[in-house]
């Protein structure tokens, strides 16, 4: 709460201003309100005006050392001291300390009978004593219309009023007049005629059975504001006022990486898992596992001695945890130790801005460096689109200024998982997880894609998410010319893919086989055919060596012969030589 | 018991008959509006309360932490202390019949 406080950003240096120390006010106002001087806070019946108007006081004492007095039309001091410690504000002590005065007036017209001419004195009497008693620099005027009720006299009433804002400008006080807000006018009898240095509005609006209170500054004299209409609460610890764009684009981006609590995501995502402080989306339909992602998420944190806070719209933290038992995911130990908190609410218990606020003081309180939301799509219930995508615009701001991770679960109808509120959200998001139904074979399986993720290598594939006991696993899914198979399907695609190859095996080793025995046969066939040259060959020299003996023992013959007849055969003998072993060779 | 005497006392008349009244008036500083309205406070009483009231004239200027003892916001205010109930007159007290009805001491028409 101080820090909002001196965020001026505001150049309006000109206008001394008081800051009210309320949340988010003195950011829109760039600095508070205008010092040493008046300012109405004007609504109807139930907007806050007596508790912004109290808050401003006692933020005044506690925070900035002025003193203030509270001067009551209306309720008595001990019925504002009940009411403002409903807001955890002690004004018993502050009044005990001096910090504070509260001083009731009450007026009651039957009572009073007039009776010529008079002025209000008293009053100016009165409040100057009390801002002199404590010193007061603050002086509240809740509400000078019940001044109307109580004396007849308008004219004289009136003149009076314009005396007493002169007044308190002169005493220096700075002073918050509440009003009831009128039907033509701003308040009901036309205060702000008197009052023009500063108008604030405040309203309180029912949309669809929700009520959310307004905030508008109408009116700033001398100094640039917010001119819209900004919803405000009031919380445990008073009024907050949520601007929209109440941080700059400027927070600072860790490269530190955190693991998701499952494996094979985390080797999706670049083997790391995501950055630290990024934000997250996880989109799906029902039943695919977005809570136990986020459950596996959270109990990452937990083991690595982090603390993580999870916001649950639609689950008790026991069905929670309940229910990840049955996954293998104990959560109760880490609750025990206080590393993990729950945070249940029904969406429409109440406006988006106090459920904003809330998660603000949980956040607060509990400094988590993981935050789950489950699911943020529960939230169009208590608001509209845009309003919910300004409520978590400013939730992830919050989150990435304090270097948060979050997870953002997002509940898609089947057969169209891109949803136009995920599109419209998901450019805040720096890194997206689909988890899809696949269908087919009388089955549904589970498949996450990254649709991406900011700044960091990703997987582009499909993994079938498997949720078993033992937890989550992610399996590559089968991508064939079939499609994506999963589940039964893939376990039978990879069946026959396995068969299929043994069947190959087979043939392989067959066609090898085959191989084997025709090049011995051919082997065989090579011996065979040397083994018939050989015996050719060996049938040849043979004939060779007939022919030879044969020829010798012919010229042995014929010499012998022709020695016998002593014939000059010498020539015929030689010729008949010649010409045998050529009829041989042919 | 102040209660009870103080509703016999307005069963027999309203109290016109009681033996003291007090009657305190608030002013700041000696304005001609206070001084007016003491005038005219003195002259009433004089004509229908002779020797049976006291008049305490409180300065606001002087003693301001009296001002929220009685709730006061108008000057000068006239406060009816005793006899009860508390009655309280606003203005300068011109209106004689007016004051009268406020003090009960004529019924109103």
């Amino acid at each position: 709460m101080k820090n909002n406080g001196s965020k001026s950003t505001s150049p309006a240096a000109c206008l001394p201003k008081c800051p009210t120390g309320i949340r988010g006010l003195d950011e829109i106002t760039g600095g508070g309100l205008p010092r040493g001087r008046p300012t109405l806070v004007c609504g109807g019946a139930g907007c806050g005006k007596t508790l912004l108007a109290a808050e401003f006081l006692v933020r005044g004492a506690m925070q900035f050392g002025e003193p203030g007095v509270f001067m009551s039309f209306e309720e008595t001091e001990a019925e504002l001291k009940g009411n403002v410690a409903l807001l955890g504000f002690d004004l018993a002590s502050l009044v005990r300390r001096k910090k504070i005065l509260l001083d009731h007036v009450y007026i009651e017209r039957s009572e009073i009978q007039e009776t010529g001419e008079y002025d209000l004195e008293g009053l100016f009497v009165r409040l100057n004593h009390a801002i002199d008693a404590i010193g007061a620099k603050r002086v509240v005027l809740d509400t000078l219309e019940a001044l109307f009720a109580g004396l007849p006299n308008e004219a004289i009433l009136r003149a009076e009023l314009r005396r007493l804002f002169r007044w308190l400008k002169n005493k220096g006080v700075t002073a918050v007049i509440s009003a009831e807000s009128g039907r033509e006018h701003l308040t009901r009898h036309g205060l702000e005629e008197y009052v023009s240095d500063c108008v604030i509005v405040l309203d309180h609006r029912i949309n669809e059975q929700i009520a959310t209170r307004h905030l508008r500054v109408v009116k700033y004299r001398g100094s640039p504001h917010g001119t819209n209409e900004y919803p405000f609460l009031i919380g445990d610890d008073g009024i907050s006022v949520l601007p929209i764009t109440s941080l700059g684009l400027n927070h600072t981006a860790s490269s530190a990486r955190i693991s998701t609590g499952i494996k094979r995501l985390d080797a999706m995502l670049g083997g790391q898992g995501f950055f630290r402080g990024s934000s997250i989306l996880l989109t799906g339909t029902p039943g695919t596992g977005k809570t136990s992602t986020a459950a596996f998420f959270a109990q990452a944190a937990a083991r690595r001695g982090e603390r993580a806070l999870y916001f649950a719209f639609e689950e008790s933290p026991s069905q929670i945890m309940r229910n990840m038992r049955s996954i293998g995911l104990r959560l109760e130990p880490w609750v025990k130790r206080g590393s993990l908190r729950f945070h249940s609410a029904r969406p429409t218990l109440y406006c988006l801005e106090m459920h904003l606020a809330t998660m603000y003081r949980e956040i607060e309180t509990f400094q988590p460096s993981v935050v789950v939301l489950d699911p943020m799509t529960s939230l169009l219930v208590a608001g509209s689109e845009s309003e919910t995508k300004a409520m978590v615009t400013r939730l992830i701001d919050c989150l990435k200024s304090q270097q948060i991770s979050s997870l953002f679960t997002s509940l898609t109808h089947a057969g169209n998982p891109l949803h136009q509120s995920e599109i419209a959200i998901s450019s805040l998001m720096d890194a997206w997880l689909l988890l899809q139904d696949i269908e087919g074979n009388g089955e549904r399986n589970r498949v996450l894609y990254v649709l991406k993720a900011r700044g960091m290598s990703h997987s582009n594939q499909s993994r079938e998410f498997l949720i078993s006991h033992r937890g989550i696993d992610l399996v590559d899914a089968y991508v064939g010319p079939g499609g994506v198979l999963t589940g039964a399907a893939r376990a039978a695609q990879s069946a026959r893919d396995k068969a299929e190859a043994l069947a190959s095996q087979q043939e392989a080793a067959r066609r090898r086989r085959e191989l084997e025995r025709k090049r011995a046969a051919l082997e065989r066939q090579i011996a065979a055919l040397r083994s018939e040259y050989e015996a050719e060959e060996e049938e040849l020299r043979r004939l060779g060596e007939q022919v030879a003996t044969r020829t010798r023992v012919v010229t042995a013959e014929r010499t012998e012969l022709a020695r016998l007849r002593q014939a000059d055969a010498a020539v015929a003998s030689r010729a008949r030589y010649d010409h045998k072993p050529k009829d041989k060779k042919r | 018991m102040k209660t009870r005497t103080a509703r016999r006392r307005k069963s027999d008349s309203s109290g016109r008959s009681a033996k003291l009244w007090q009657l305190r008036l608030y002013v700041a500083g000696q304005t001609p509006k206070s001084l007016t309205a003491f005038g005219n406070l003195k002259q009433i009483c004089e004509n229908h309360l002779k020797d049976r009231y006291r008049i305490e004239v409180i300065d606001l200027l002087e003693q301001p932490h009296l001002s929220k003892g009685d709730q006061i916001l108008a000057i000068p205010t006239l406060v009816r202390k005793l006899p009860p109930p508390v009655r309280k007159i606003i203005g300068d007290l011109s209106d004689t019949e007016r004051v009268l009805v406020g003090l009960d001491l004529r019924p109103a028409e």
